[in-house]
């Protein structure tokens, strides 16, 4: 009888934090947590009202330096299913899993997607893709870029691998996470198009931009617009003056007008290079977080559409 | 010869405005921080400016509670941090048998812990210390303000309280027996120290700040006896590491900020071997008296 009340009373907590409201708890909803916002959005909106979705890593957190608190272990215990992104963004998600001892399934999103090399640190074709591995910096991506979202097809795969993986725990719900399912993926590939009409609108040469961290290689190759970077491919790591220095010579050189800053990384850096060669600061481009509730980018399909709008006027020129 | 010297030394400089800046930025601290340094050193307190850049943690960490990432809000709530555990620390000293070493300690190791609570309550995980600790290489016009604001405050303090700073360093029963000034000098001088750490920090980053105070002044103590010499040699020594490591740096392809504090490492190991006062030195001048 104790450990039924305990049980229901983390239950009744899981449920208001995913909901951050007063919810009818009306009947048990399935428990699953996704790694990070971006995800759990996605997850959200296969399971729909079947499911309590409960994220990792919040909005504006960056995945690359999250530590997992007891609480976090807590919510993977008692987690039905978990959902995380694979290619090695979730480091810690193996000593954490282990840790908590929970039983839950784990769905890899990114299963099935073929994996797609992180650029080299200095290459400034970072649209190309290599074939050898690095490893640089404390950032354990094992030389894959793990920000698959960043391409909309590929999200209309994570939402297959997610719909499976629901059914599989929660059988009972398999007509309501097919419906759901099938009507998320007509609106990501209607975003999908809109984001190539957005694209195709600006000029060949003039679809290359600057970003402090390295995180659309996928964008990149899926829409192609080119993305250099000031820092190597982690948050981390500081930049050295050569480095600054061969930026500022090829923005100049190649008239690039566009430099956005990422929700999570200091600017200044940015800032100091925008100033030296009059190109314009974009704005904040949402790469591996969303924003909060009533922010620019509160869901994956805003964020995506928030990223295209100020891309598509900066490179514009306007 | 002529061009490769250019390219070599002044071409970075010409034709990046950034590195300009960094070279300005650099230069001022040195000049501030080295003072700043030798004293520390002669006052056995050459380990107070690392214990100090986790003290102003929690203060950094509450401004940017209140209001977000805000740099001025995070720079005062530092310096306010900093400013309690040193004074509070030194204070607690005074009137207890523990020494300032083992008070700091304490007040630091405290104040630290608290810091990383009060970031980890607010979910988000932006890296607050990333945010606060700026690099060289991005100094806007703020942070060039910033520096050489501080310079001059450090320098003019540093000349008004200097004579009672000095006999306090050297003898301070002599100056408690003479004048009441010697508490005050005490805490003068640490808010100076906090002032220069923070406010570099915030333009500079971490590393350069506590390593362009210290090592010029351990270098400088290798050479010379005497105190104004000292400071006019940690000055120079500074000054040398700052534009050398910047150069260095720049053809290297190293992080401006390691590369500085390396080159103001360099001339350490060099004082210390070659040094008047130095292993080859003592040898030397041993031999010098028993002959």
């Amino acid at each position: 009888m104790f450990g039924f009340t305990r049980r229901s009373l983390v239950f009744a907590g899981l449920l208001t934090a995913a909901f951050a409201g007063p919810v009818a708890a009306e009947e048990a909803k399935l428990p699953v947590v996704a790694s990070f916002s971006i995800l759990g959005d996605v997850v959200a909106r296969v399971g729909g009202e079947r499911v309590a979705v409960t994220t990792l890593v919040g909005p504006n957190g960056d995945a690359h330096v999250w530590q997992p608190k007891p609480a976090d272990a807590r919510l993977v215990a008692e987690a039905k299913l978990v959902v995380i992104n694979g290619f090695g963004f979730e480091g810690w998600m193996p000593k954490l899993a282990a840790a908590a001892g929970g039983k839950a399934p784990i769905v890899v999103a990114t299963t099935g997607i073929a994996p797609r090399q992180a650029a080299e640190d200095d290459d400034h074709d970072a649209g190309k893709g290599h074939g050898h591995d690095h490893d640089k910096g404390g950032h354990d991506h094992g030389g894959l870029d793990p920000h698959a979202w960043q391409s909309v097809a590929n999200v209309v795969a994570y939402v297959a691998t997610i719909r499976d993986g629901l059914i599989a725990v929660d059988p009972g719900g398999r007509a309501v996470y097919e419906a759901n399912a099938a009507a998320y993926r007509a609106e990501l590939e209607a975003l999908d198009a809109e984001v190539r009409a957005a694209v195709a609108t600006i000029a060949k040469e003039k679809r290359r931009v600057i970003t402090s961290h390295d995180a659309f290689g996928w964008f990149a190759d899926a829409y192609g617009v080119e993305f250099l970077a000031p820092q190597g491919i982690s948050t981390e790591g500081e930049a050295t003056p050569k480095g600054v220095a061969k930026l500022i010579r090829q923005i100049k050189a190649e008239k690039i007008t566009a430099v956005f800053v990422e929700n999570m990384t200091d600017k200044r850096l940015l800032d100091r290079v925008a100033k030296e060669t009059g190109v314009t600061i974009g704005g904040e481009l949402y790469a591996d977080a969303l924003s909060p509730k009533g922010g620019p980018a509160p869901t994956y399909v805003d964020m995506v559409r928030h990223n295209v709008r100020l891309l598509t006027k900066a490179m514009a020129g306007v | 010869m002529i061009d490769a010297l250019f390219d070599g030394l002044i071409a970075p400089f010409a034709e990046f405005e950034f590195m300009r800046r960094a070279l300005v930025g650099a230069v001022v601290l040195a000049v501030a921080a080295a003072p700043v340094g030798v004293l520390l050193m002669l006052r056995r307190m050459s380990l107070t400016g690392d214990a100090m850049a986790h003290a102003i943690l929690p203060g950094a960490a509450i401004g940017y509670l209140i209001a977000g990432l805000s740099l001025p809000a995070m720079t005062i709530g530092g310096l306010v941090a900093g400013v309690v555990v040193a004074i509070g620390a030194s204070a607690v000293a005074r009137a207890s048998v523990l020494e300032e070493d083992a008070t700091l300690a304490a007040f630091y190791l405290v104040s630290l812990a608290l810091g990383v609570t009060i970031v980890s309550m607010r979910g988000s995980n932006v890296d607050l210390l990333h945010v606060l600790f700026g690099s060289v290489l991005a100094l806007d016009d703020a942070g060039l303000m910033l520096i050489a604001g501080i310079a001059t405050v450090t320098l003019v303090a540093l000349a008004v309280i200097l004579r009672p700073l000095v006999v306090e360093t050297v003898d301070p029963s002599f100056l408690g027996s003479v004048s009441r000034t010697g508490p005050w000098v005490h805490f003068v001088f640490t808010g100076l120290v906090v002032l220069n750490l923070v406010g570099a920090f915030q333009a500079l980053g971490t590393l350069l700040a506590v390593g362009l105070m210290m090592l010029p002044a351990a270098s400088a103590r290798l050479w010379v006896d005497d105190f104004t010499a000292m400071v006019a040699l940690a000055v120079g020594f500074a000054v040398t590491a700052a534009v050398g490591g910047l150069i260095v740096a720049y053809h290297g392809e190293l992080p401006a900020g390691p590369a500085i504090i390396l080159a103001a490492g360099a001339i350490y190991v060099l004082s210390l071997f070659g040094g008047r006062r130095g292993l080859l030195g003592r040898l030397f001048g041993r031999r010098h008296l028993e002959a």
